[in-house]
C-alpha cells in the first residue's frame, strides 16, 4: 500500500472564494478520503432574531448570502407567513418568482465563471461575469439594489414593477439568449473543458439519495427533486419541470445549470406575459405564534427556513439550513477517489457557499 | 390555483428513545433527511428532524431537558445528519451519541462554549473523550500541541482503522 499522506486544501486556496477546508488523505495522487471543516465565518445570524423583530429580521436573513440574497428573504418571508396564516396576494407571487429567477441566472453565470476560472480558461470566466452584469442591471432597474433588494416583506413585496419594464426584461434577456448560447457552447462542446468535467466526480442516483444531496448535484444524477414543484409562487401556473440529467459527473452538473439558465429566462417570459393586476402586499396582523417549516429551491438547490414564534414580537428561532451544507456529504464522497488535480474543480461542482452554510 | 404541498405541515412530537426507529421507519418509506435543527426553549431545548418525500414533509420533535441534553445520533441511519449534529452539538451542546463523523467540538470555530444555549457550558473535547473520540478530540483540544501536524496523523491512522470514529483533528497544525 502506497505512503497515506495529508493535504490540507484551504481555508484560503486560490480557487475558493470562500473559507471551507478540507483534509485531504492521498495516496499517491489519489485522495482517498476527505474531512472536511467549516465554522471560520460562523457569524450567527440566526441568534439575531432575538434582537430584531420579525418584520425586520427579513433584512437580516437576505445577508446570508449575497448571491442568493432575494431567495432567502423569500424563504424568511413564506415561512414567517405560513406561520402567520398569510395570503399573499397573486401579483406579488409572481413579482418574486420573476426576482427569485433573475438570482437563479446570475447566480448560474457567476458560478460558470468561477468554474472556468478553475480550469484555467479565464477568458470564458470574463465573458460570464460580463453576461451575469447585465443582470444584476435589471434587479437595480427593478430594485434599486444589485446585492441586497430588500424588496420581499411579510405579506408581499415593497415595490410594483410595471407591465412595461417587465416586458423589456423579458425581450432583454430574451435578446441574450444567442450570446449566452455561444458562451454555454464552449462548456458543452470544447475538448479542454470536456477533459476537466466529463467522467470526473461521478455520483450515482443512488448516492446522492443516500447522502441526500440537493439542486443541481441531486439533478444530475437523475434525481428530478426540485422544490418548485411544490406550489409556492407562481410555477405551477407557469409549469415547472426540473432540469435533470443522467451521467452524475462534473459536466452532468454543468450542464443541468446551463439548461437551468434557459428554463429561467423562458420562466420570466411568461411570468412578463401572464403577471394579474392587483395588489402587491397585505396587511400582516399579529405576531407569530406557531412554527412553519418552509422551503425554497435556492440557485444552489434545498433551501430550509424554519420559524418558531410566541406570539411576540421577537421569534423564538429562525432557522436556515442552506444547499452548501446538505451538499457537503456529497463533495466528500465524490472526492474519494479522485485525482487530486481534480479537487479544486469538484469543490466548485457543488457550488459552495460557505457564508451561506455557516450563516 | 395549485395544490399547495408547502402549507402541509406535519410536525410528530416524538420520545427521545423512539427516535432511531421513526427515523429509520422514515427511511424505508422513503423519505430523505432535509434537515436537522435545534430550538432554544423555557426548561430545555427542542430538537427538530426535518423529512422529505414526494415535496412533502415529515418533521420529528423531541424535547430534551437543560441539563447534559444527549441523544442518539441518527447518522447511522442518514450519514449526512453528523453536519446537523455536529452543529447543534457545538452551539447548544447537545452530545450526540454513536456520531458517524464527530468533530469534538470543533466544527464551528466559535469564541465560547454553547453560545446558544448558555445554561449548558461544556467541553467539547470532554464529550468526545466520552464518546469513545477521545486520543484526536483531545489532540484538538490541547492549546498549542497541534503545530506539527500529529493531529493529521491520527486522522489517518484512524482511516486505516475503519472500526475507529474518524474525527477531525489540528485545526492548529498548520501545514505541513
Amino acid at each position: 500500500m502506497a505512503k497515506r499522506t495529508v493535504i490540507p486544501f484551504g481555508p484560503q486556496h486560490p480557487v475558493l472564494p470562500e473559507p471551507i477546508h478540507l483534509d485531504l488523505v492521498i495516496e499517491d495522487e489519489t485522495v482517498v478520503e476527505a474531512i472536511p471543516s467549516i465554522g471560520f465565518i460562523h457569524r450567527g445570524l440566526e441568534k439575531l432574531v432575538e434582537k430584531n423583530e420579525w418584520p425586520e429580521m427579513v433584512y437580516v436573513i437576505e445577508r446570508v448570502c449575497g448571491i442568493c440574497s432575494f431567495g432567502h428573504g423569500w424563504g424568511y418571508c413564506k415561512s414567517v407567513e405560513g406561520n402567520l396564516g398569510v395570503t399573499v396576494p397573486l401579483r406579488a407571487e409572481y413579482l418574486r418568482t420573476i426576482w427569485h429567477e433573475l438570482g437563479r441566472i446570475h447566480s448560474h453565470l457567476l458560478w460558470l465563471g468561477l468554474l472556468a476560472d478553475a480550469f484555467g480558461f479565464e477568458s470564458l470566466f470574463m465573458h460570464s461575469w460580463r453576461l451575469r452584469e447585465k443582470v444584476l442591471d435589471m434587479f437595480e432597474e427593478t430594485t434599486g439594489g444589485r446585492v441586497i433588494f430588500s424588496v420581499c416583506k411579510v405579506g408581499g413585496v415593497r415595490k410594483d414593477v410595471s407591465d412595461e419594464k417587465l416586458a423589456e426584461i423579458s425581450a432583454e434577456l430574451n435578446g441574450m439568449i444567442p450570446e449566452l448560447k455561444e458562451l454555454t457552447d464552449v462548456f458543452i462542446e470544447d475538448m479542454s473543458v470536456k477533459n476537466r468535467l466529463t467522467g470526473v466526480g461521478v455520483l450515482s442516483k443512488e448516492e446522492v439519495t443516500e447522502l441526500c444531496a440537493v439542486g443541481p448535484v441531486a439533478r444530475a444524477s437523475g434525481v428530478a427533486s426540485d422544490v418548485r414543484l411544490d406550489g409556492h409562487g407562481a410555477y405551477a401556473e407557469l409549469g415547472f419541470e426540473p432540469c435533470v440529467e443522467q451521467d452524475g459527473d462534473s459536466m452532468a452538473r454543468c450542464k443541468v445549470r446551463i439548461k437551468e439558465l434557459f428554463q429561467s429566462i423562458e420562466l420570466i417570459e411568461k411570468a412578463a406575459k401572464s403577471i394579474p393586476e392587483g395588489d402587491i402586499d397585505v396587511k400582516v396582523k399579529g405576531n407569530p405564534s406557531g412554527e412553519f417549516v418552509g422551503r425554497m429551491e435556492q440557485p444552489r438547490g434545498e433551501a430550509y427556513y424554519y420559524s418558531k414564534g410566541n406570539g411576540s414580537k421577537f421569534l423564538e428561532r429562525i432557522r436556515v439550513r442552506t444547499p452548501t451544507n446538505a451538499n457537503i456529504p456529497a463533495l466528500v464522497k465524490m472526492l474519494q477517489g479522485c485525482d487530486l488535480a481534480d479537487v479544486p474543480v469538484l469543490v466548485l461542482t457543488i457550488d459552495p457557499c460557505i457564508s451561506c452554510t455557516e450563516r | 390555483m395549485a395544490e399547495r404541498k408547502d402549507l402541509i405541515q406535519d410536525i410528530q412530537p416524538v420520545e427521545a428513545s423512539e427516535l432511531l426507529g421513526a427515523v429509520a421507519d422514515a427511511k424505508t418509506a422513503g423519505y430523505r433527511l432535509g434537515q436537522a435543527c435545534a430550538t432554544k426553549v423555557d426548561g430545555g431545548i427542542e430538537v427538530l428532524y426535518s423529512l422529505e418525500k414526494d415535496e412533502v414533509l415529515k418533521n420529528l420533535k423531541v424535547s430534551l431537558g437543560d441539563n447534559d441534553p444527549e441523544l442518539q445520533s441518527i447518522s447511522g441511519i442518514y450519514w449526512a445528519a453528523f453536519i446537523y449534529e455536529n452543529e447543534m452539538h457545538d452551539l447548544f451542546g447537545i452530545t450526540f451519541k454513536n456520531l458517524a463523523l464527530d468533530f469534538g467540538g470543533h466544527f464551528f470555530k466559535i469564541a465560547s462554549e454553547t453560545p446558544w444555549n448558555p445554561v449548558n457550558k461544556r467541553s467539547g473535547a470532554a464529550d468526545s473523550a466520552a464518546d469513545g473520540g477521545g486520543e484526536v478530540a483531545s489532540s484538538v483540544a490541547g492549546e498549542g500541541d497541534g503545530g506539527d501536524g500529529d493531529g493529521r496523523e491520527k486522522i489517518v491512522n484512524l482511516e486505516k482503522n475503519d472500526k475507529e470514529t474518524p474525527a477531525k483533528a489540528d485545526e492548529k497544525g498548520g501545514e505541513e
